[in-house]
């Protein structure tokens, strides 16, 4: 079984359409919509939810407020503000780290664990996906990232799978960190912007600093081909293969609209570009079942 | 001497669990007095973080000395070496499989972590 | 001309145009001879400085706290890993040792160790950098590579954008922890979307969670004209004032990929920016003593 890992640095690059390009493309795959925070490969691959878990995260503080003797200890011990004036706790501000709990006197403040979210296993009309909801305002999206991309191995190891095919996060933070360390293949998908390629040297930096072999793909690149041409170089220079370009198309947008991935919707440029980057992905990776 | 084995169930027939920080548990064997014991990792299995470093916790506190597992990541790798328990990685099959071999000497003990953190 | 108020841009989606609006709002507003600070806190992948041509004046590194022991003191007693929720410190019936990436620097080792024998030095997370460009006083975070907790920096970044004027904050992506950390203690959160199933769909996560930290916020549609009507009518249907319409046009995205100002492409966008920042004005809150 191997793992690819489709991220950006910068978001709105075109990451999740791609994604879903690929769900309609590869054969023997199992879908991982890493991108917790902002999922949206469900909106086009139409899950059928057949398993549905609760997700428990850090801790959180509670002070019972008719046991709290109004010491001030806990206040002032506490980093994070998370405590006001009139000892309650700002459960956004809390890490959890338990110190008022521990310093506490009077026993008034318990830690709770919090429910921040849940996540799913489903039958698409592309296989099999593992996909999550982050609740709202919280944390630990690396360790709700751990567990989507964990049961996606489990499913593909179990129906004999030859790939996880994985949607990772904008960013180069937590989330993104557990969605690619010990990957097979990281594919960065970038546009010919500055903005692109100065996101593009960061994400390339946290492949370097993982050991993550990368690919890049340069998505409406007609946008600004000079730019385009120098993302080219880039990768050539730092050894980064480059795994193909895709113009700019509103039929990936209408494809969206209609709910369905580009390669279902056209059989136009875009489509025919992006089933050429999928055939250098599946040889990069050496991949069985190309479809 | 103590041996803890990574394991996905509670016997000597069990496999042996490839991964230590999420480990489902650890069958604890005894090599002079023959007998097994079995010790539940369920904290650890969902631990938001730092898995790798509550599981070497708690096999040392089983007074284990060495720890047969498939794979070992970086922080897991420096908390045993720090309780002085020797790692040996690349085991599979049974428990009891994976403790002849060691017996024997056909698994090689590990010079650092053979996986990157946050591998699972 | 002078008003106080700080103005979070953000967006559920990513590159929807939060550093488009961001940057252009703060250039037509410092052309305006408004006083404007702009605070990039997308320290994962900041981007503003770029648009701004910003030439930075001084770097310092933003460090986090991170236990040390002393071993001559330590007698491995372990009640320090008790204590630590984050695994970031474990005695194993030896000296303890530490993993510092792991530390949420909450000190509670230290408070912890009967022996005095941990301290804390610190450890560096990324940078906060500054400098002025076109008159806008600039300060931007840039998370070191590698590092997974973004939200300490952008605590530091906040930190430092104290003043008089209008503040400018383009926040990072999403709705967890890094966003919230951003847009808090704002008088109005400006939310950039597209009007694509994908826009609409991380803009209903995007409003959940201003709705929740209870800031008053408006929707700025991007690329007006690429997709449907439904984020309009989600708009309506939920009474969110859309404060603004930047209509799709290639030359926008053309100047975007260069790294220029819409606002010098096409001058005649400039009284949108300001615009979008006058209803953000009126719509924000009111401020009398806030915390932050």
């Amino acid at each position: 079984m191997k793992e690819l890992v489709v991220i950006s640095g910068k978001g709105g690059t075109g990451k999740t359409s791609i994604v879903a390009a690929f769900a309609a493309l590869a054969a023997s795959k199992v879908l991982a919509d890493c991108d917790v925070d902002a999922a949206d490969l469900h909106l086009v691959l139409d899950p059928n939810i057949r398993q549905r878990e609760v997700f428990t995260g850090g801790s959180v503080a509670r002070i019972k407020i008719e046991e709290c003797e109004r010491c001030d200890i806990c206040r002032n011990l506490c980093r994070f503000d998370a405590i006001d004036d009139n000892f309650r706790i700002d459960e956004i501000a809390c890490e959890g780290c338990g110190v008022c709990h521990d310093a506490c006197q009077y026993g008034a403040i318990e830690l709770a664990t919090k429910t921040a979210g849940e996540w799913y296993i489903s039958e698409t009309r592309h296989g099999m996906m593992v996909h999550a909801k982050l609740g709202i305002a919280e944390e630990n999206s690396g360790k709700l990232v751990s567990l989507v991309r964990t049961q996606a191995r489990k499913i593909a190891a179990e129906n004999r799978l030859e790939l996880v095919i994985i949607d990772g996060s904008p960013g180069i933070g937590c989330p993104v960190i557990a969605s690619m360390t010990g990957v097979d293949l990281a594919l960065a998908v970038t546009e010919p912007t500055l903005s692109g390629i100065h996101d593009l040297e960061r994400v390339a930096g946290l492949a370097k600093h993982f050991g993550n072999r990368l690919a890049v793909c340069v998505n409406k690149w007609d946008i600004n081909p000079e730019m385009t041409g120098r993302i080219e170089n880039w990768c050539r220079r730092e050894g980064l293969a480059v795994a193909g370009k895709i113009a700019f198309d509103p039929i990936v947008t209408r494809a969206q609209i209609a709910g369905v991935s580009v390669i279902e919707y056209s059989s136009g440029s875009a489509a025919l570009e992006i089933k050429k980057v999928w055939r250098r992905i599946a040889r990069e990776m050496e991949l069985e079942n190309i479809a | 001497m103590k041996i803890a084995i990574t394991a996905s169930g509670k016997d000597m027939n069990a496999n042996v669990d490839p991964r230590f920080g999420r480990a489902a548990g650890f069958v604890i064997y005894d090599t002079e007095l023959k007998t097994s014991e079995y010790v539940a990792n369920t904290q650890n299995v969902n631990a938001v973080q730092g898995a790798g470093i509550q599981s070497a916790r708690l096999i040392s506190g089983t007074g284990a000395k060495v720890l047969i597992t498939g794979h070992c990541g970086p922080k897991a790798f420096t908390a045993l070496n720090a309780a002085g328990i020797k790692i040996f990685t690349g085991a599979n099959g049974s428990v009891r499989e994976a403790v002849m071999k060691f017996a024997t000497g056909n698994l090689a003990e590990a010079g650092g972590a053979d996986v990157k953190g946050h591998w699972a | 001309m002078n008003e106080d108020l700080i103005v979070a841009v953000a967006s559920g989606k990513g590159g929807t145009g939060k550093t488009t609006v961001a940057v252009n709002m703060a250039a037509a507003l410092s052309r305006a001879q408004f006083s404007v600070r702009l605070v990039d806190c997308d320290v994962e992948e900041p981007n503003a400085h770029i648009f701004l041509k910003t030439v930075m004046t001084s770097r310092e590194s933003a460090v986090v706290p991170v236990p040390v022991v002393d071993e001559e003191k330590c007698d491995g007693c372990g009640k320090c890993g008790d204590v630590c929720r984050f695994s970031a410190i474990i005695a194993l019936g030896t000296k303890a040792i530490t993993f510092p990436a792991l530390c949420h620097g909450c000190g509670g080792c230290v408070m912890a160790c009967p022996k005095k024998a941990i301290t804390e030095s610190s450890r560096e997370i990324g940078a906060i950098e500054k400098g002025v460009s076109q008159g806008i006083e600039f300060i931007q975070g840039y998370l070191k590579i590698g590092e997974a907790m973004s939200p300490p920096l952008i605590r530091a970044v906040k930190k430092q954008a104290v003043g008089d004027g209008v503040t400018i904050i383009d926040a990072p992506p999403g709705t967890s922890c890094p966003v919230i950390q951003a847009i808090r203690g704002s008088d109005y959160v400006i939310l950039v979307t597209e009007p694509t199933p994908f826009g609409l769909h991380d803009l209903d996560l995007a409003v959940e969670t201003v709705r929740q930290i209870g800031i008053p916020f408006g929707v700025v549609v991007n690329r007006a004209g690429i997709g449907d009507a439904r984020t309009h009518d989600y708009c309506a249907v939920q009474d969110i004032p859309i404060i603004g319409e930047i209509r799709d046009d290639r030359r926008i995205a053309e100047a975007y990929s260069r790294g220029e100002l819409v606002i010098d492409a096409l001058p005649q966008l400039g009284k949108e920016f300001l615009g979008i920042f006058g209803r953000a004005a009126s719509g924000a809150r009111k401020r009398e003593d806030d915390p932050q």
